[in-house]
């Protein structure tokens, strides 16, 4: 136990936690998501973040930069990055809901057990990461440096840059956007419905299969959103990118409460901030397996996560 | 009497399918056959006879023994999460902590400083994966479904990260010089050796059939019973006077040993061990391998854990036409996509369990996965 570390850094700590929590939390979305009204581990999740990466990489190569240019002016940098997060959007969004055409609807149609689901998913997942891999011969990709970092301002001895603070925005704004999408329009009232009971929803006329893929289309965007904030803070991806960080980013969604949108925040930044202090308590050594510590630990006395399920239904 | 013998006789016939239904004689002829065969595959004059399906790359009695060590895993699994319906994403740690026992206590890398033959560790190794099996159950067994999944992938990670971080379990270094079980041929030269694999598949032969046995027998039995009754509804076990928790506990005891014996034996044959060989991928490997089959059905699982073992292996050494890289390379690739194929057109498995696929054909009126 290194206090001394742990209190020193505390604040620096803090901040970079935050900002990969955002990450974990924007990611955790599509699985909270899709659990809430399928009850399903989206085990393909992983893998539509992964293509959200190359996307955001490739559509910036498309305009010439790459890992060697130099940090375009400041409005240019808006529009690549806007460029960069409509591409990573629109390619998670689509790789999730080729994932549900393909490997779910299927067995959903033939009624398939649950274990069924989750190894078509595995089988997808592997698929599209390896095909990744082998298109890119298993090499990093490296990402253009389109935010010079700068420090803004300093809390508690911490430096704020400008990125951290970009990624901490964007995924708030879109985790409300999101929140106020599933809770006040047409369509979310549409999947609360079916999360809460699918056969009488189809029964007052919802659309299942619509409001499926449409949660498919929601969990996708926000991982093509997470794509690119870690194409920055990364500076690069790989074709196993999505692995760890998705089976950390599912952790995190059932520490905060599987199919609970605020869970997936309180998840993801909780194992965000928590990552950062057992290293600099324990090591770096034991970042990788705090998640699943913490994870034991709460699920030991809060059996459904912090906050519990929700989305809908309750449910033991 | 007889009345009552005829028609348990035929609703075994139904449950248990046309396989039950032959001759006795008949099914003790074909299993002995199979046997023959399967005792005979090592032999190098014997296995080209399996023409195309022989490994081109690796050695086919190296890929047999692979296959071996991974229908042990598969089978013990399958009591995890075929017979007692608990989803086990981390099985793999079982499998590291039983090669980790014997690395501990015959290595000389070992902090231990035993050096044991590989035999008595074997059983030491069992009993330590049991506990440690009752151990990770007690923790987490209140829990269910899909939390239950992600804390045991949570475990393995927790084992997997343990070995690769602290200077008793040596990481990347691992545990060299695993001793080979004792033995030596009239040559002189010890039985089991380093290079040829047969003797390792013949000891491993033995093992999967006796467990086959026990499963059988458990599944069977009150315990097997109570296991299945917990699969297909928990609450109405508990309310019916099963004492579920006893039962899952057993459920993950039993699949851990199984899964530990699998170690054991893993680790005397490659005499090396370290934390790379216990990623994560392999659990998920395995359960694809237990699903594949058809979960719950011993034919099933022994088919799954011999497939996902032997495909990687079977394309070694195939060249693909236009750019003549090895399909080794893209082995993960044509697995995924078979395991995705073969899940959507057979949900239930390879070889389906008959009581589970009519359970599966009434669960049509129930609720599934986004019904």
């Amino acid at each position: 136990m290194n206090f001394t570390s742990f209190l020193h850094n505390f604040w620096d700590n803090t901040v970079s936690g935050l900002s990969q929590g955002s990450i974990y939390a924007l990611f955790a979305l599509g699985y909270t998501l899709v659990y809430g009204v399928l009850r399903l581990i989206n085990f393909a999740h992983s893998e539509v973040f992964m293509i959200g990466t190359f996307a955001a990489i490739y559509a910036w190569r498309g305009f010439g930069l790459d890992q060697d240019s130099s940090t375009p002016a400041f409005g240019l940098v808006v529009v690549y990055l806007l460029v960069g997060l409509l591409a990573a959007m629109a390619a998670s969004a689509t790789t999730a809901v080729v994932i549900e055409r393909v490997a779910y609807r299927p067995l959903r149609r033939r009624n398939a057990p649950t274990l069924a689901f989750l190894i078509t998913a595995i089988g997808a997942s592997v698929v599209l990461s390896e095909a990744v891999g082998v298109w890119t011969r298993r090499k990093p990709v490296g990402a253009p440096p389109l935010v010079r970092q700068k420090v803004v301002f300093h809390i508690g001895g911490a430096a704020v840059t400008n990125l951290t603070i970009g990624i901490l925005v964007l995924a708030l704004v879109l985790m409300v956007a999101l929140d106020q999408f599933i809770n006040h329009s047409r369509l979310g009232r549409g999947i609360r419905a079916v999360a809460m009971d699918p056969n009488t929803a189809a029964l007052m006329g919802v659309n299942k299969d619509r409001v499926i893929a449409l949660v498919f289309v929601l969990g996708g965007l926000m991982a093509g959103a997470a794509a690119v904030m870690y194409n920055l803070k990364i500076t690069g991806t790989h074709f196993f990118a999505g692995f760890d960080l998705g089976i950390k980013s599912f952790a995190a969604a059932v520490l905060g409460g599987i199919g609970n949108l605020r869970g997936a925040l309180l998840g993801g930044l909780l194992l965000g901030v928590l990552e950062p202090y057992t290293s600099s308590l324990l090591g770096t050594q034991w970042t990788s397996i705090v998640a699943f510590v913490v994870l034991v630990a709460i699920l030991v006395f809060r059996p459904t996560g912090i906050l519990g399920e929700s989305l809908g239904r309750t449910r033991a | 009497m007889s009345v009552i013998a005829g028609a348990s006789q035929s609703a075994r016939r139904a449950v248990g399918g046309w396989w039950d239904g032959l001759p006795r004689g008949v099914r003790i002829v074909v299993g002995l056959a199979l046997l023959v065969v399967a005792y005979l595959a090592p032999f190098d004059w014997f296995y080209p006879l399996f023409g195309p399906f022989v490994t081109a790359e690796t050695d086919f009695p190296t890929t047999l023994f692979t296959m071996a060590y991974y229908v042990l895993l598969s089978l013990g699994l399958n009591v995890v999460v075929g017979l007692a319906g608990l989803l086990d994403l981390g099985y793999v740690g079982f499998f590291a902590i039983g090669a980790y026992t014997v690395g501990l206590l015959t290595s000389p890398d070992s902090d231990f400083h035993t050096k044991w033959p590989w035999i008595p560790t074997v059983p030491i190794a069992i009993a330590v994966v049991m506990v440690s099996g009752v151990i990770l159950g007690g923790v987490t067994l209140r829990l269910r479904g899909d939390y239950l999944a992600i804390v045991t992938l949570g475990f393995a990670e927790i084992i997997r990260a343990y070995a690769e971080s602290s200077t008793f379990l040596r990481g990347q270094f691992g545990f060299s010089s695993i001793p080979h079980p004792p033995g030596t041929l009239p040559s002189g030269k010890p039985l089991f050796g380093v290079i040829d694999a047969s003797p390792y598949y013949w000891l491993a032969l033995p093992l999967v059939i006796v467990v086959i046995f026990g499963i059988r027998n458990l599944e069977r039995s009150r315990v097997g019973r109570a296991w299945v009754a917990i699969r297909e509804d928990e609450d109405a076990a508990e309310a019916m006077g099963v004492p579920t928790f006893r039962f899952k506990l057993w459920a993950f005891a039993i699949g851990a040993a199984f899964g530990g014996l699998s170690g054991t034996l893993f680790a005397t044959q490659i005499g090396f061990i370290n934390s790379g060989n216990f990623a994560l991928f392999f659990s998920i490997l395995v359960l694809a391998g237990v699903v594949l089959g058809g979960s719950g059905n011993i034919p099933g699982v022994i088919l799954g854990g011999a497939f996902i073992a032997y495909i990687p292996e079977r394309l070694r050494g195939i060249k693909e036409p236009i750019t003549g890289t090895d399909l080794y390379e893209f082995r993960f690739l044509f697995f995924g996509l078979l395991l995705s194929l073969i899940m959507i057109f057979r949900p239930a498995g390879l070889i389906p369990s008959r009581r589970r696929k009519r359970e599966f054909a009434d669960r049509a009126k129930e609720v599934t996965v986004g019904e």
